[in-house]
């Protein structure tokens, strides 16, 4: 996300209104008031949270009145020879393509041939149109779009199987109960629910792209797909950024649709981190477990995010650079 | 910065008004139309297919399978739903929590933007990206102790941890948001009303408030439904069924092995209604505030 450059310039022009006063003892702005309640707030909900989880990682307990018992490292050393902790992280990356590389590729092609294609010869109100519908999944209850999905993949009453059997598949694939195809088809509802939002930021980045660049490319002959390489992908190259962060910072943190198709089985084959804190938290009674997995879980996706930012400003300052 | 307070521009994708109209289309223009209606179908199959499955009988639908028109209309399944999981229970929790929600968390977001925004307390970079960080951060990481607290006061299985707990975490996103449109706030306004004798309580309400409205309502929308669509805290929080939203309720039929499907069909059309309307009713809006986050 990027970061927020508070107006620098403002700040200098009120700098010149008061006589700049020799410093002396400093008096917190009278606006601190104003950060009391989300202050508050969120030193509650997230920040005692937050440490106490890293103490819990330090314990082994069974949760609630279990007594605890200080540990200190053991359950981070458990973690690296858990075959299933790995397990789940090889899986993240699964859910990374589902989630980021595939729809923001697919995203890319549907905006601007949307925008630049559908939108100037059939109207901006069919290619509006377009984009509500691929953004509908969106918005749905994820456990809503998951249960839909179950049914629909389910071996024995499923729609797709049933449409396979009447076509004379004798025994159509159990999609979500097989090692095998479990994961491939947990990708698959992953993309269809993920296609809208890429699509819809490309669309509205698009918006701010002067549309003589388009003219002009078009008058010298450009064809689509030359328009769509110089000028549409180095156009919304931020917007690209942003989408890619948010959407891994998504996928590492996967839960709902997990749960709802397949509960991270059949034989771990769907187990992601945040469904194997879950399970050692409330199934396993492991709660110091359970608390380590979500803090190594939290380690991970902040580094993440820092690599993805820092990539951000480097390729930003060498664009700048560059002219 | 972000660009939500700019209504108009999205209003109007491709300029030059019925230019479209009078040309000729070729073939390879229709075949693209062609391909991105495809995609569309695709993306509403399986609502379509649910639509289809939702009021057939359970003998009609082992006999004809999913792909065929209901027979005749039956709407027991439907009834069947609405009775096991108590959907109005349901309903109500979760419009209650997403709308407290919404409400309290626009307002701590603007709370928090404007002592960071316009008054640029001290060390507001590092306060927006601890707000930002609380937003990324894994819910597993805050679960179980949070868990413990909300038992500790009482409040377990309350759908009042519900509010307490997104207020706080949607607000962290609010504030990112706004303190970045409030960051750019005309400085000539504020002094003005100083001038004009406003005290900082008085200019947050008549200066900047009818100033970032728009924002601030984009915000209350999204938090509602992100609120709405909330899984995993919900599910931890809300152990019994006269306290859980529709997502949980929807999710802990799952494995209910009575359950046939017309029932289930039927069971997520109901469950889904309510984000339908929404969408269609804010559907602009909702664009719009996507991308807030995201255009600078």
């Amino acid at each position: 996300m990027p970061a927020p450059t508070s107006a620098a310039g403002t700040r200098e022009a009120q700098q010149d209104v008061p006589v700049r006063r020799p410093r002396r003892s400093w008096r917190p702005s009278p606006y601190w008031w104003y950060l009391l309640p989300g202050g508050i707030g969120f030193a509650a909900i997230i920040g005692v949270p937050f440490v106490l989880n890293i103490w819990y990682s330090l314990h082994r307990w069974k949760g609630g009145n279990a007594p605890k018992r200080f540990v200190g490292l053991e359950n981070y050393q458990n973690l690296m020879q858990d075959e299933q902790f790995w397990l789940s992280f090889q899986n993240s990356v699964s859910m990374i393509v589902a989630m980021v590389i595939v729809p923001t590729l697919i995203g890319l092609v549907l905006a601007a041939v949307l925008f630049d294609y559908v939108g100037k010869h059939f109207g901006s109100r069919t290619a509006s149109f377009l984009r509500a519908t691929y953004y509908l999944p969106q918005i749905l209850p994820v456990s809503v779009a998951g249960i839909l999905w179950n049914w629909v993949l389910n071996s024995q009453t499923g729609a797709v199987n049933e449409i396979l059997r009447g076509l004379g598949v004798d025994s159509p694939p159990n999609w979500l109960g097989d090692p095998g195809t479990a994961m491939p088809s947990v990708m698959l509802v992953l993309i269809w629910m993920q296609i809208g939002y890429p699509t819809v930021i490309f669309m509205s980045a698009l918006q701010r792209v002067d549309p003589e660049l388009y003219e002009a490319a078009e008058l010298d002959g450009a064809g689509w797909w030359r328009r769509f390489r110089a000028i549409t992908l180095p156009q919304i190259k931020p917007e690209t950024f942003v989408v890619s962060l948010t959407c891994t910072i998504a996928a590492l943190k996967v839960f709902a649709p997990i749960y709802v198709l397949t509960r991270g089985g059949p034989e771990a084959s769907t187990l992601v981190p945040s469904y194997y804190s879950f399970l050692n938290f409330f199934d396993k009674s492991k709660v110091g477990y359970g608390s380590a997995i979500a803090t190594v879980l939290t380690v991970v996706i902040i580094v993440v995010a820092l690599v993805i930012q820092l990539f951000q400003n480097l390729s930003a300052k060498r664009e700048e650079e560059g002219r | 910065m972000a660009t939500v307070t700019t209504a108009p521009r999205t209003a109007t994708p491709t300029a030059s008004p019925g230019r479209t109209k009078r040309r000729t289309r070729t073939v390879g223009q229709w075949v693209v139309l062609a391909v991105t209606v495809i995609v569309g179908v695709l993306m509403l199959a399986p609502f379509v297919i649910m639509l289809l499955n939702a009021f057939k009988s359970p003998a009609d639908y082992s006999a004809n399978g999913p792909l065929t028109l209901p027979e005749s209309l039956y709407f027991d399944g439907l009834g069947t739903f609405w009775e096991r999981v108590g959907f109005e229970t349901k309903l109500w929790n979760s419009v209650w929590t997403s709308a407290l929600v919404a409400l309290f968390a626009v307002v701590v977001s603007l709370l928090n933007a404007y002592a960071l925004g316009v008054g640029r307390v001290r060390g507001r970079l590092w306060i927006v990206a601890l707000f930002l960080l609380a937003n990324m951060l894994p819910q597993e990481m805050l679960v179980y102790p949070l868990f413990t607290m909300m038992q500790s006061i009482g409040l377990n299985n309350s759908p009042w941890s519900i509010v307490l707990i997104f207020t706080v975490i949607q607000a962290a996103f609010g504030t990112y948001l706004l303190a970045s449109v409030l960051g750019s706030f005309p400085p000539a306004l504020l002094e003005a009303a100083a001038l004009d004798g406003a005290g900082r309580w008085r200019m947050l309400w008549s200066i900047v408030y009818p100033v970032v409205r728009p924002t601030m309502s984009v915000l209350l929308i999204f938090f509602f439904i992100w609120t709405w669509n909330e899984f995993f805290i919900p599910l931890v929080m809300l152990t019994t069924n006269d306290t859980q939203t529709v997502p949980i309720a929807l999710a802990s039929l799952q494995g209910d092995r009575m359950l046939d499907v017309p029932t289930l069909n039927a069971g997520t059309l109901v469950s889904l209604v309510p984000t339908l309307v929404f969408f269609l009713l804010f559907q602009r809006t909702l664009t719009r505030g996507v991308t807030a986050g995201a255009v600078k």
